[in-house]
């Protein structure tokens, strides 16, 4: 009666709530390697295409417009251009024609300011699975975040500019990384599940943002007491835009911490005795507690780190483009739940999460009513659509298990441990 | 055991002071609302510090639980009975008008207690439900849509069911024969029920929204039964029968036996014969439909139309009942009760509090919270919850 696959987790995970997730991980890192999150990807463009067609529209015309309301097509605009170097005066050559007053350079640079949180966000959830966990709590970590960083952003207002920035978006980062703590302390101490933790975590998020700013709120505008909506920050604590007018959402600095964001994980977890232990907690808590790792410390630390990484896409959030932040915000905001789409298509890695959050930054930007054609789709149904998108993505990065093994199949490969497919599984 | 000194037997046990810890606790807040109305602020302390003191004495004496229960219900009992002596009578006695506070936290207590009942016979079955929230919003939206299409409402129950079963049917497949990551795919569930009920809404009804003449589940008028219960909707009624239903089907009968059976150690169960996928199956298909319809009674029962991501969180309120309800029916109703009134109290306490009785909307979050922690009765899911279960 061995069974390998669920025997093993059933020691692991007292709580015995879904333990198969770094065995599933590790798999993935095996088998399949790119192809799978791309046919995933694919295959739910391709099926989203289909409710398009369905409600009597044309897909191909919205998957175009959507692309072009993405500013991704910028790219494919080449001719003989300048451009301003940040920070100097001095302009050099430059294969694109970088003027945001064009539409596609400027829709470009609103798909890139949507990917930096959702790279942030994406790797809070990325980096808590390698340590076997799986943080649903990222919109929680990410309104802790924006929260602080608006409160801090506010206030303070004879500080320097770059230490502004800098305090805030630490203490931004730390707020984050305290409510993902939690979590990780439960899970810990008592063996709390973290899925239901950070659900909670959310919601009280969720909640407390709406009372802090809402009318009469502790931190509600203290110029106008009619709105819902928090006191603006400070110029000096804003992040310095990098491309468009800073009026007009430029794209800020911030990519490049969220860049930064992608090469501190990878290091983490590849060169530093943090990054091994949390990779073989997630692999397996028992045998690495038999190897004389703490599994609690490394439980408490990968959610902290997780909540960092969201509360800082919070706090550049805050700091880069909105400057405020009102009940609405706090309401309708789900950067952090895409964030577990990034995360899982792209496999938890760095690359993956990158361009999985290139993916839906531009997906979210063109099809949001500024960006995409009227013409060709209504922005409120495409709203939806990438919502669907985003579902099937995560479906299919379940179902993806079946395109393992018919690839195994295929390749006569038998990986140890893993169970024969189920009679029937269509 | 003779090593324990002996105690006088007029004496309260550890565990009664723990108890009475609570009470107090309790009672540090009730003193200061009508009928009493005390307006000191002098008394919710002192009582509520006396109920901390019981706490700490059973804590200190091995009774964790109970008394880390009338520790935090002494705290609790001293915040809000400070708040409402701050508050003035006249207020008060507008806010806390019993009946209609009663009758309002059974209107909030239903969908979730439909919701909650549904997840637990799917959490009993091993499989983790997190596509609540999703499963009630497709309810909710084609059970608009199906009443106004066919312009009843028994067709949009059971349109919403069905909408509901489906989205849980996808969930199944995902969880059971693809044996994929639960929580993916609840949360995909919760996207797809997002997103395609948005599309939908948006594209049949646009900016209107659903017509004002949508057919409503009737209210069942008892006089006799008096203010609260004789006006009550068909729904809520529905929740009490399918309340006992459910405690009966989970523990009086071969079924129930079935489904918790394959929760808790699926290889037996399936040794001894007993499908383990259809069980399961079933069990996750009628959690969404029930969910579905506790959607459908916020849509067509209690407001009489639909709008986009109505639900806001609700299946989430109640995947909590069923946690702190300790995976029974029985529980996750009492659970769904005291969400249902803290939801309640922050409409009834905007009045006079203004935007900090929004505060009560996370208050089943805390607690669940508190609830998961051990603090407070340590809660044990089923022992199969969440693993896939691979047929040999």
């Amino acid at each position: 009666m061995s069974e390998p696959q669920s025997q093993a987790p059933l020691d692991a995970d007292p709580e015995g709530y879904a333990p198969s997730v770094a065995r599933r991980l590790a798999f993935y890192h095996r088998a399949g390697g790119i192809v799978t999150p791309i046919m995933t990807a694919v295959v739910a463009f391709l099926m989203g295409g289909i409710v398009v067609l369905s409600t009597g529209h044309n897909p191909w015309r919205t998957y175009k417009a959507i692309f072009e309301g993405s500013g991704l097509n910028w790219f494919f605009h080449v001719g003989n251009h300048s451009i301003h170097v940040p920070f100097t005066d001095t302009h050099v050559w430059f294969l694109w024609d970088t003027n945001t007053n064009h539409v596609a350079a400027y829709n470009l640079t609103q798909t890139l300011l949507t990917t930096t949180p959702l790279i942030l966000t994406g790797l809070a959830v990325a980096f808590a699975f390698r340590c076997g966990l799986f943080n649903i709590g990222g919109q929680g970590q990410y309104l802790m975040g924006t929260i602080v960083g608006v409160y801090i952003g506010s206030r303070f207002t004879d500080m320097g500019h770059l230490p502004h920035v800098l305090f805030a978006l630490t203490c931004a980062a730390l707020a984050g990384a305290l409510w993902g703590a939690i979590a990780g302390f439960l899970k810990a101490t008592v063996g709390a599940h973290e899925v239901i933790t950070t659900i909670m975590l959310n919601w009280i998020a969720y909640w407390g943002g709406s009372y802090l700013f809402g009318r009469d709120g502790p931190l509600q505008n203290h110029f106008n007491k009619a709105v819902p909506i928090s006191d603006d920050i400070v110029d000096n604590a804003k992040l310095p835009a990098l491309w468009g007018n800073p009026h007009l959402q430029a794209l800020h600095v911030g990519i490049f911490i969220a860049v930064g964001g992608l090469i501190a994980f990878y290091l983490i977890l590849n060169r530093t005795t943090l990054g091994y232990e949390v990779r073989a907690v997630g692999f397996n808590p028992e045998a690495a507690r038999y190897g004389g790792i703490s599994v609690a410390r490394n439980f408490i630390l990968a959610m902290a780190i997780s909540g960092l990484f969201a509360g800082l896409a919070g706090g550049i959030d805050i700091l880069g483009w909105q400057f405020r932040l009102g009940v609405l915000d706090v309401q309708v905001s789900n950067i952090g739940f895409i964030g577990i789409a990034v995360a899982l298509l792209g496999r938890n890695t760095a690359v993956g999460v990158g361009l999985a959050a290139l993916l839906f930054g531009g997906l979210l930007t063109g099809t949001s009513t500024r960006s995409l054609d009227p013409e060709v789709f209504p922005p409120q149904l495409a709203g939806n659509l990438a919502l669907m998108i985003q579902a099937l993505v995560l479906l299919f990065v379940g179902a993806d298990l079946l395109i393992l093994y018919i690839w195994q199949a295929r390749r006569k490969l038998r990986l140890p441990g893993a169970p024969r497919p189920a009679k029937g599984s269509a | 055991m003779n090593a324990v000194p002996t105690q006088p037997p007029w004496l309260p046990t550890t565990r009664q002071v723990a108890i009475g810890g609570i009470v107090l606790g309790l009672l540090a807040f009730w003193l200061t609302i009508p009928p009493v109305s005390a307006r000191s602020p002098w008394w919710p302390v002192l009582v509520g510090l006396c109920a901390i003191a019981a706490g700490i004495w059973a804590v200190t004496r091995g009774l964790r639980r109970p008394g880390w229960g009338a520790i935090a219900a002494g705290l609790v009992g001293i915040a809000l009975g400070l708040l409402s002596t701050r508050a003035s009578v006249s207020n008060l006695d507008q806010v806390v008008v019993w009946s209609a506070l009663l009758s309002s936290t059974l209107v909030w207590a239903t969908p979730l207690t439909f919701a909650a009942i549904g997840g637990m016979f799917s959490e009993r079955s091993g499989v983790v439900n997190i596509g609540l929230e999703g499963m009630m919003l497709a309810g909710a939206f084609f059970g608009a849509l199906g009443a106004d299409k066919f312009n009843s409402w028994e067709l949009g129950l059971v349109c919403g069911a069905v909408a509901g079963g489906g989205f849980a049917l996808v969930h199944a497949v995902m969880a059971i024969h693809l044996r994929a990551d639960q929580i993916v795919s609840g949360t995909a569930i919760n996207f797809l029920a997002l997103g395609v009920t948005g599309y939908f809404f948006i594209q049949i009804y646009g900016e209107n929204g659903t017509p004002g003449d949508l057919p409503r589940i009737p209210d069942v008028n008892i006089d006799a039964l008096g203010k609260v219960f004789g006006h009550l909707n068909l729904m809520i009624w529905l929740s009490f029968v399918l309340l006992i239903a459910a405690h009966i089907t989970l523990f009086k009968t071969p079924i129930g036996l079935r489904i918790r059976s394959v929760g808790e150690h699926p290889r037996a169960a399936d040794t001894v014969g007993i499908s383990v996928y259809g069980t399961r199956y079933a069990a996750v298909v009628l959690s969404g439909m029930l969910a579905a319809l506790g959607g459908a009674y916020l849509s067509i029962g209690y407001l009489g139309s639909f709008s986009e991501n109505m639900t806001a969180g609700r299946g989430f309120i109640a995947l909590a009942a069923v946690i702190f309800g300790n995976w029974r029916p029985f529980g996750a109703f009492a659970a769904a009760l005291l969400f249902g009134a803290s939801t309640a109290l922050s409409f009834r306490l905007a009045q006079p509090w203004g935007n900090a009785s929004v505060l009560f909307q996370a208050l089943p979050y805390v607690l669940t919270l508190i609830a998961v922690a051990g603090v407070i009765g340590r809660s044990v899911p089923p022992a199969a919850a969440g693993r896939p279960y691979v047929k040999q």
